[in-house]
């Protein structure tokens, strides 16, 4: 059953996420913006499968629900049409082409460095507590270096969207 | 009978037990959906001197299925010019999520060794702020499939009030859940089981008057329903639709109001419990289940009518006035809650 329900959600989120970038039945960037949304749930119940309940609902909450929605939002008020077929250019295929080979390098060295698990360990099923400690007690240090990134990237953005800021 | 039920695995037996809780509440809920229309046209009618529709049936109470079967048989009409997938996509999409948010309300103590709680789940309230963080995509989708300016501009308003209060409401509930130091839904109401004061209105009032702003905010209710502003948008996302979808929106609203409702009741009212008779305690008989489900229906109702009451003696906000609220009102004060609530329990412990 469990197996079953893994291969289901696998199989959604490589299909949406490859329908966000390649739809062959529409341009629509609110198409790409909407499969986005559905990879993102899917994913959830991935994180579901894993007992990590917290991982999941927060990465509904936080991905598919606010950020999509600004995403949306940005554009419906440029309200682009649908976007053309840009000519392939050789720079962006070979740029892109390594990208892909550097990533699919690191994770099959990820992945044959590790050693099977012994399956789920419901060890997060309370969640919030344990999670808590971890963040506040044991990685204090980049959880606070992750929120000075946040705090850049909101200033940088007022800066951005004020330009007549004195 | 019992042998068959017996024979079963526990998961048959947790899936039997699962649908057998999910039927009669979905169905109860779309029942509450149905007289809560006919509920508010009534109490709307009072309110302006009017009688309302008491037509058909005693009391007006059959109103609900002429209305039902009006939608049905109206004509579905597609505009020519609509976004067709979006087009049906929309009304399901509005309605979805208040569905979802039922599975982890406790609507109810026990029945015989059943929990009254679809899902139990360890993070019910960020689950139930997830699902809610998707509502808007059905509003904002409605717009945008409609493909002309008012509903555009519907749904371009919704989700930008949606977007808001939602941080306000995510903030005003952070400090309940430091008093009671667990996410799960069923232990806060526990927690709220010493006396009618425990009742988490009464210890964090400040906290519920945020949540009460930012429901009617989420809901799209007056006075903060701009996004269906009639004066200023024709009607608003809705505009371009008829019948069935039409009324699948309306639907939408209610049942979006239900979930609001029943958050309320469980966080700041006791859900199930009420702190006289014993009636605090997990039901040890099926009398005493049906009790404490009547008790979570009764508390719904009255913050039911409160919505409808609100909407028909307040006038509409400006949206730069809702905007102003939303962030430079309910944002800094949530914050502010947070802050001295996590203060007060630093010095008492």
């Amino acid at each position: 059953m469990q197996t079953v329900f893994f291969y289901v959600f696998a199989a959604l989120t490589v299909l949406c996420a490859l329908m966000v970038v390649a739809n062959p039945f529409s341009r629509n960037p609110v198409t790409s913006a909407m499969f986005l949304v559905l990879t993102i749930v899917s994913l959830a119940g991935l994180f579901v499968q894993l007992h990590a309940f917290f991982l999941a609902a927060v990465q509904v909450l936080v991905y598919a629900g606010a950020v999509m929605v600004l995403f949306l939002f940005v554009i419906m008020l440029l309200d682009l049409k649908e976007e053309e077929r840009r000519k392939v250019r050789k720079f962006a295929v070979i740029a892109g082409g390594l990208a892909v080979a550097i990533i699919a390098v690191l994770f099959c060295t990820a992945i044959g460095q590790t050693t099977a698990g012994i399956g789920v360990q419901p060890i997060l099923e309370g969640g919030t507590a344990a999670l808590g400690e971890l963040l506040f007690k044991h990685y204090l240090l980049p959880f606070e270096i992750l929120s000075v990134l946040l705090l850049v990237a909101m200033v940088g953005v007022i800066l951005l969207s004020k330009k007549d800021l004195k | 009978m019992m042998n068959w039920f017996n024979n079963l695995s526990p998961t048959s037996q947790f899936v039997l037990f699962s649908a057998l809780k999910v039927v009669p509440a979905v169905l109860v809920m779309l029942f509450i959906v149905a007289y809560i229309v006919l509920v508010e046209r009534r109490l709307c009618a009072f309110i302006q001197d009017r009688v309302g529709p008491n037509r058909a049936g005693p009391l007006g109470l059959l109103q609900p299925m002429a209305d039902a079967v009006k939608a049905f048989l109206k004509e579905d009409f597609m505009p020519a010019h609509v976004r067709p997938v979006y087009y049906w996509l929309a009304p399901a999409l509005v309605m979805i999520p208040s569905l979802l948010t039922l599975a982890v309300i406790p609507f109810g103590s026990q029945l015989g060794s059943q929990k009254m709680v679809v899902a139990d789940l360890n993070v019910g309230i960020l689950y139930t702020f997830g699902i809610v963080s998707l509502g808007v995509y059905g509003i904002v989708l409605a717009g945008y499939a409609a493909n002309s300016k008012y509903p555009f501009m519907g749904g371009i308003r919704a989700s930008a009030q949606m977007i808001s209060y939602e941080v306000a409401m995510g903030l005003s509930v952070i400090p309940l859940f430091l008093l009671v130091g667990d996410l799960n839904l069923s232990t806060v109401i526990g927690d709220q089981t010493h006396g009618l004061f425990s009742w988490l209105v009464f210890r964090q009032p400040l906290a519920f008057a945020i949540f009460l702003c930012a429901a009617f905010a989420e809901t799209n209710r007056t006075p903060f329903d701009l996004p269906e502003a009639e004066q200023e948008l024709a009607g608003g996302y809705n505009v371009e639709y008829s019948s069935m979808k039409f009324a699948l929106f309306f639907m939408g609203e209610y049942a979006n109001m239900i979930a609001a409702s029943a958050m309320m009741v469980t966080l700041f009212f006791g859900g199930w419990t009420l702190p006289f008779f014993g009636l605090d305690q997990p039901a040890a008989t099926v009398l005493g289940g049906l009790v404490h489900i009547g008790i979570f229906l009764a508390k719904l109702l009255v913050l039911l009518v409160l919505f409808i009451w609100v909407r028909w003696m307040w006038p509409r906000f400006r949206y730069d006035q809702l905007m102003n609220l939303g962030w430079k009102g309910l944002v800094p004060l949530a914050l502010a809650n947070i802050v001295v609530t996590a203060t007060w329990l630093w010095l008492k412990s």
